[in-house]
């Protein structure tokens, strides 16, 4: 029997949902009827609005869907206006402010605080500059991830990029495609340099070549969420580019078909693929999906791929300056935990301006790359104050941080996370040392098992918990190591559970003094975890209070917003009105 | 009017007639559960998996771990709050902190919601 969302999805869904929410903003979020609540907060997702979390009704976080990072030349100014016109809420956040914008971990652009009645205006702002929010979340298409730097990169083979442009103009407002049993991510590769993250995401174009032609293998089933980590598997398929928007037509309605719409926890694709296998897959696929012969592999060139593999060689997340196969140079700026003020995001766009051609690409590390700046301008660009904060050679614990949304404003989550990775970084800076040849070190913290900040596939990985302390109930986080992609994936190993997250830092800092003492010459840390089991590593781990201060202990999920100077639930002023008056509310 | 119940964004919540009601992230006390070997679960609710009504009480059932001895799974069925007038559609929820028994069985409110 199809879930309750099915049902809602059958109402009303895709496009048309867009007229219905920009009436319901006219007339205010008191026009939305109580006991359909639900039913339009499920759907608003499709059009990248997702109602925040208890104590914020009435409050949006929207996400901007920006294929492959790129933002176009003009754009990421109207991004910065309208994160500082309409990005505020009742409460500041202690580190960034009251107005930012978050460049997130599938280089899109999510802005909280949003007021259902602001759409119509942000919508129109937006769409001026070709930006969209269309999929951003929801049951379809989901933003297009890739190479961040395609189209430009030395490294590159196919340019991914064009090709990433045609499955995002093919497959956005598509009505064909745009109710699926569930989300549906794509990444796109082009490099041998593997960072598209093909292996996380539910299908996935490689270079590979064929017969002296270059192309794409086909993988599909990659995700991460919920315990039930998958690496996308090998379908032996390749396809030329001009192809590659019909295999990947054929592979989502095989899902729409055959995706599980009974029961949501069962309907990604990777576990169609655990049903069914990479052999039964192709063949449905080739009997039912496409009106061509599909080809076998081709030879793919995963043993070159450094991204995230652990060697510390390679561009890896893109941060500094480096050379575009046209001469001029990217530079890639370090983002902790992915956020940035507006204010910051309206300088870069002028930075952006001066010294590249305005283009402006972001990463799947939560970082943003300026493009196109030719030679004789870098070292102006580097003299800029903005990038003091904002660097193009940070501390490796600054660069490797990731951090989802927790508890600030997610329903899922069980601990904070940004602004808790912040002080995390700040700490490790001052307080490790990295032996020299580990300039990549990455530790991701995800609030909960959804792993939206891609822990299994960091050096350090941190997932919210809670443990006691002295009897009381408080933030934790099990730690996991040894995470990567490269030419053999490898998740995490989960080796340290539930350790109070004011003791996080100390135990880094004894993993890292212990991996120091322990390695072999040259050993990189992926191989130093590999080599050894969860025991022994659980020693290597030991949690330790520190002068590390933690604010966050204290269960920030049952506040209305945890910053607030008084965060009680029954404190919050939410739900607002369009001018951000509390109204008055039955629970 | 009947009483509406289920579990909403990836089981982030349990939503009662269109009305947030129960969050993950909260510690419930179990006891005479086979969650676990420990005396009383302290067990941390993760994510909804399965709602219904057994008027009066609202039930689930909740994937979580308990944060004594590590264990981790889906309950059996636990009583999160009542709706006890069904007409004006009111929700008592229990208090998590207290000590909660989980059954073996209850009407669902929708098979396979
Ligand atoms: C309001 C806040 C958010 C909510 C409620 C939310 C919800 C979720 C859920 C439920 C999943 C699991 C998906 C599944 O089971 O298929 C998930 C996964 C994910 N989300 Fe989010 N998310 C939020 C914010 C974010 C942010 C800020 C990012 C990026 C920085 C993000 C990117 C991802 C990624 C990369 C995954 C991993 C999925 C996979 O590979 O399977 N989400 N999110
Ligand atoms: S990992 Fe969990 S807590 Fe973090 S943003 Fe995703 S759903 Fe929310
Ligand atoms: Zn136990």
């Amino acid at each position: 029997m199809p879930s309750k969302v099915e049902k809602w999805k059958d109402e009303v869904y895709g496009n048309e949902i867009r007229e219905h929410l920009l009436e319901f903003a006219e007339q205010g979020w008191e026009s939305i009827p109580e006991d359909e609540h639900d039913a339009w907060f499920e759907r608003f997702k499709w059009w990248g609005l997702y109602h925040q979390r208890s104590g914020q009704e009435s409050y949006f976080m929207m996400r901007i869907g920006t294929p492959n990072g790129v933002i176009k030349p003009g754009q990421l100014e109207v991004i910065g206006e309208v994160a500082k016109e309409y990005a505020t809420g009742p409460a500041d956040n202690p580190e960034f402010g009251d107005a930012y914008c978050d460049w997130t971990t599938r280089q899109s652009i999510q802005l909280h605080w949003i007021k259902l009645e602001d759409i119509p205006e942000i919508f129109e702002k937006l769409e001026s500059v070709g930006l969209t929010t269309q999929q951003a979340c929801g049951d379809s298409w989901r933003n297009i991830v890739g190479c961040p730097v395609a189209g430009k990169d030395k490294h590159e083979h196919i340019d991914a990029w064009p090709v990433a442009e045609e499955l995002h103009e093919t497959f956005k407002g598509n009505d064909d495609y745009a109710n699926l049993p569930r989300k549906w991510k794509v990444a796109v590769t082009g490099c041998d340099e593997g960072c598209g993250q093909g292996d996380i995401n539910d299908l996935a174009f490689e270079p590979a070549e064929k017969d002296g032609e270059l192309g794409f293998n086909v993988r599909v089933g990659g995700g991460l969420s919920r315990k039930e980590a998958r690496l996308a598997r090998d379908i032996d398929v390749w396809v030329p580019p001009e192809q590659a928007a019909d295999v990947a037509a054929g592979m989502s309605a095989l899902f729409n078909e055959y995706g599980d719409r009974d029961d949501r926890f069962n309907a990604r694709i990777k576990f169609l693929m655990d049903e069914w296998g990479p052999e039964k897959m192709r063949q449905v696929l080739q009997d039912e999906f496409v009106d061509f012969e599909l080809e076998t592999a081709g030879e793919d060139m995963r043993d070159q791929y450094t991204y995230n593999s652990g060697g510390n060689e390679g561009h890896d997340d893109h941060v500094g300056v480096h050379e575009q196969d046209d001469g001029n140079y990217y530079v890639g700026l370090n983002v902790l935990v992915g956020r940035m003020g507006a204010d910051d995001t309206l300088e870069l766009a002028d930075i952006a301006e001066e010294y590249g051609s305005g283009e402006v690409r972001l990463t799947q590390r939560q970082n943003v790359i300026i493009m196109d700046v030719p030679e004789e301008n870098l070292e102006d660009l580097k003299n800029e104050p903005l990038l003091e904060d904002y660097s193009p050679e940070p501390s490796p614990f600054m660069r490797g941080s990731i951090a989802c949304t927790g508890t600030e404003y997610c329903s899922l989550s069980i601990v904070e996370t940004k602004n808790r990775q912040v002080r995390y970084a700040r700490w490790l800076k001052d307080n490790v040392e990295l032996p020299a040849d580990h300039e990549d070190f990455h530790i991701h913290l995800s609030g909960c098992t959804a792993s939206c900040a891609q822990p299994q596939i960091a050096d350090v990985s941190l997932r919210g918990m809670k443990t006691r302390k002295d009897g009381e109930p408080v933030e934790a986080l099990d730690i996991g190591l040894g995470g990567g992609l490269g030419e053999d994936p490898r998740f995490a190993d989960w080796v340290e559970m539930r350790v109070p997250a004011d003791e996080v830092p100390g135990a880094i800092e004894n993993l890292v003094n212990n991996f120091k003492d322990r390695r072999e010459d040259g050993e990189t840390f992926r191989d130093f975890v590999e080599a050894r089991d969860e025991d022994t590593l659980a020693d290597l781990v030991e949690p330790e209070e520190t002068d590390y201060h933690d604010p966050y202990m204290h269960n920030t999920k049952m506040t209305w917003y945890p910053y607030a100077e008084d965060d009680d639930m029954q404190s919050s002023p939410a739900p607002t009105n369009g001018a951000g008056e509390p109204l008055p509310s039955d629970d | 009017m009947t009483t509406d119940v289920h579990q909403l964004d990836d089981g982030a919540w349990i939503s009662v007639n269109d009305s947030r009601e129960v969050n993950v992230s909260d510690l419930w006390l179990l006891a005479r559960s086979d969650f676990c070997e420990c005396e009383t679960t302290d067990f941390l609710a993760e994510g909804f998996v399965k709602v219904g009504v057994d008027h009066p009480n609202i039930e689930a059932r909740i994937a979580g771990q308990c944060i004594a001895c590590g264990e981790s799974g889906v309950t059996d069925w636990l009583i999160v709050g009542r709706v006890v007038d069904p007409d004006a559609g009111d929700f008592y929820g229990v208090v998590h902190e207290s000590v909660h028994f989980p059954e073996k069985r209850t009407r669902l409110a929708r098979p396979g919601e």
